[in-house]
């Protein structure tokens, strides 16, 4: 077998393999049971609590969850603001790299505490290693709000009927130091020893052997590759991300940086699985996940591997696939792999230029992003799957003539008003934005001429593209929008804003009525929800959903590309 | 949400100290142990010291060409060319690639160009070409440096990498450390 698939094929593999344990591991570490990492990591917790004057005993409503995490985020966002606006006469800037426009700050800063990490900016100038070191921990703490909320929710899924769920600051601490903290600090090492730099000196300068003088970006790149990728939050320390030869530098430090962003996404699932001792439930998501995910991945690999038609009639060979805007040490097939794993997983970094893809294979990156819940981002990938197992499980009741009941707590109006909010968010903010990019683009062709690097469809795409990734919180771009002017980082950053916070409330307010909800035993009567059956209908739900909404947007850019190749 | 604002402030506080500050310490602790000490791996040859994972521009005829670089291989920043697959002005730029690349190289057949040596990569600064890239050239190499094909295939041979454990992923070699090893035959 070709020894490129066969790459890919260990990379999944082994992302199953290792996501498993995790899985039992972080549901250990949210019902707080004994772990073997309690003797080092008890004391440190102690110390945060100490220092941040926090009672993690205390429990928390639902409402209050949201109100702490929410005062959490906007102070990070102020903390960033000042940060990014002043990097001029703060430390750790060798390079002498400026300091960001307002309206960048706004953007990045968003951008970041939201778990997006789209990009406005190039990390070799735009930055200095002081705010890659802020950018650092806003990837942590980021990551550690999805994965703390999504426990809020797991918590309200029990049985009893109660409106106390825990502590947020207990859950955020706690994910931060015993889930991202110890798997970073492992992966960072293995990358460092496999030539990614760490070093806090500035840009080197190199005679070539043709003689020419160039200047080499390093910086502290591991610490910051290894968090990017855990937290799925996908920002490039280089402007090139991960398709840089020194953020990347070869094919297993490819594997393990893929392995690393699917790695908590997929065992969330099965935390889900340990928390409510329902391992059936957990093989039911993973199972529609996992084939919704292989949907767009074998096209897309296929697709990329065979090449693009337009150059083939050129007459070369492209027995290597289409290779423009990729790297030779991947290869088509692991670059392939990698657009539809970031896309699915809401990370958003890249191993290759997005912009570049055949058009199948470009839809079927934004399709991921659209869906957003095949896996999805550290946390919020399950909620935004549980508000599509609200939408089966009212759907299929009313198929049956039953009443429809998720986990022995009945769904009402109020649930169902709540999750078809939340559903049509995204779809919303995606295709008003780019309609209005597209009237502006399209009435001022000349003024806004720098937004688009490609013509007709392609540049359409770019702009369906940005807004998608703001939206699913995702981060990638097709990087030839010209994106860094007042109205893509406005924008952007609104639109980023409120794909992150709604669809957290949103879900959390759902999960919290319910647990507040009498719990009815199941009986002969009750829909089952662990059945592949009822898998069936919830990817059903997610396609029709996806379909409908998104296919004219999609008919506009990709589809029509894919037709006019001659 | 004021009892919450002075936690908020002080947690935040605490986890800059934590996350941004003693993780990074700690990583770059183990750096010093690394190859070069972390700052990225090298090649020195006769007293000079180059990347051995960033590429460099090879225009020249006596060296091995590298991939066509939206940044010209100035690795103080780096991206591609971020053309779509059915751009016009993209269809034509690598056209005439093929077409230089014929004139460099009148022994070769168009069909046996690979692809990667006339797109562009991600970063702008892939240290690699394909196996077939570096055949594809051992003619107009061999003609200009007067080197028998033969010692080239060799040569080509020695540099190629196998795939991880020779079963995932590609076969390729680094441009660099070929055309360093070219320079040393005499």
């Amino acid at each position: 077998m070709n020894t490129e698939i066969l790459g890919v094929i260990l990379m999944y593999a082994i992302v199953v393999v290792l996501a498993i344990p995790l899985g039992r591991y972080i549901g250990k570490v949210f019902i707080n049971e004994k772990t073997w990492l309690d003797k080092i990591l008890n004391p440190v917790d102690k110390l945060f609590y100490k220092l941040s004057g926090i009672n993690p005993d205390k429990e928390m409503n639902w409402k209050q969850h949201l109100v702490a995490l929410l005062t959490l985020n906007l102070i990070w966002f102020l903390f960033g603001m000042f940060v990014l606006m002043n990097m001029t006469w703060l430390p750790f800037n060798p390079d002498n790299n400026p300091s960001m426009s307002p309206d960048l700050a706004f953007n990045t800063s968003i951008s970041f505490i939201c778990n997006t990490n789209l990009q406005h900016y190039s990390g070799e100038t735009g930055i200095s290693y002081l705010g890659q070191l802020v950018l650092i921990l806003f990837q942590f703490i980021s990551a550690g709000t999805g994965i703390a909320i999504t426990a809020v929710v797991f918590f309200a899924m029990k049985e009893k009927t109660t409106d106390k769920l825990g502590n947020f600051y207990f859950l955020f601490i706690r994910s931060c130091t015993r889930i991202l903290f110890p798997i970073s600090l492992i992966v960072a090492i293995l990358l460092v020893f496999n030539g990614t730099p760490m070093t806090f000196e500035g840009k080197d300068i190199i005679t070539n052997m043709q003689g020419d003088t160039v200047r080499v970006s390093r910086g502290p790149v591991a610490a910051f590759v290894a968090i990017k990728h855990l937290g799925t939050n996908g920002g490039g320390f280089f402007g090139a991300n991960s398709a840089h030869p020194l953020e990347n530098p070869n094919y297993i430090t490819n594997t393990i940086q893929i392995i690393t962003q699917m790695l908590i996404p997929l065992a969330m699932v099965f935390a889900l699985g340990y928390v409510l001792k329902r391992r059936k439930l957990a093989w039911v998501i993973f199972g529609v996940m996992t084939i919704g995910f292989l949907m767009l991945l074998i096209p897309t690999v296929v697709t990329e591997m065979k090449g693009n038609p337009a150059i083939t009639k050129m007459g070369i060979s492209q027995t290597m696939g289409s290779m423009e805007g990729k790297e030779v040490r991947f290869g088509t097939a692991a670059s392939a792999y990698w657009s539809i794993a970031t896309t699915v997983i809401s990370t958003g970094s890249i191993n290759s230029m997005h912009d570049s893809y055949m058009p199948i294979s470009g839809m079927n990156q934004m399709l991921g992003m659209m869906v957003n819940c095949f896996y999805g981002g550290v946390g919020v990938g399950f909620l935004n799957f549980y508000i599509f197992i609200i939408l089966a499980v009212f759907i299929s009741g009313l198929m049956v003539g039953r009443t429809p009941e998720f986990l022995g707590k009945k769904i009402e109006a109020k649930e169902m008003k709540i999750a078809m909010i939340i559903a049509l968010l995204h779809p919303l903010l995606i295709l008003v934005s780019t309609a209005i990019s597209s009237y502006l683009y399209a009435h001022n062709p000349t003024l806004y001429a720098g937004w688009l690097n490609n013509p007709g469809y392609h540049g359409y795409s770019e702009m369906l593209y940005e807004f998608t990734s703001s939206s699913a919180n995702n981060g990638s771009g097709f990087e030839g929008l010209g994106d860094n002017t007042l109205f893509w980082n406005i924008t952007c950053g609104v639109v980023m804003i409120l794909a992150r916070y709604l669809p957290i409330i949103g879900p959390v307010a759902i999960a919290g009525i319910l647990a507040n909800k009498k719990y009815i035993p199941e009986s002969a009567g009750t829909l089952k929800t662990d059945t592949a059956t009822f898998g069936l209908m919830v990817f059903a739900v997610i396609a029709i959903v996806a379909a409908l909404a998104f296919f004219p947007a999609l008919t506009l850019g990709p589809i029509a590309e894919f037709f006019s190749i001659k | 949400m004021k009892s919450n604002i002075i936690p908020a402030i002080r947690l935040t506080i605490v986890c800059l100290v934590f996350f941004a500050g003693i993780y990074t310490i700690v990583i770059l602790g183990f750096a010093q142990l690394a190859p070069n000490r972390g700052k990225g791996q090298i090649i020195t040859q006769n007293g000079k010291t180059y990347y051995a994972n960033v590429g460099q521009s090879f225009t020249n005829d006596k060296y091995f060409y590298s991939r066509p670089s939206a940044v010209a291989y100035n690795a103080a920043g780096s991206g591609g060319s971020n053309k779509g697959p059915t751009n016009p002005d993209y269809l034509k730029d690598v056209q005439s690639r093929i077409d230089t690349f014929l004139v460099h190289n009148p022994d070769v057949k168009k069909s046996d160009i690979p692809a990667d040596i006339v797109t562009a990569s991600g970063s702008g600064l892939d240290p690699d070409i394909s196996v077939e890239a570096a055949k594809v050239q051992v003619k107009r190499i061999a003609k200009i440096r007067h080197i028998q094909e033969d010692d080239l295939q060799k040569l080509i041979d020695q540099q190629t990498e196998k795939p991880l454990a020779g079963l995932f992923g590609t076969q390729k070699i680094n441009v660099v450390k070929l055309n360093l090893a070219l320079d040393n035959i005499k």
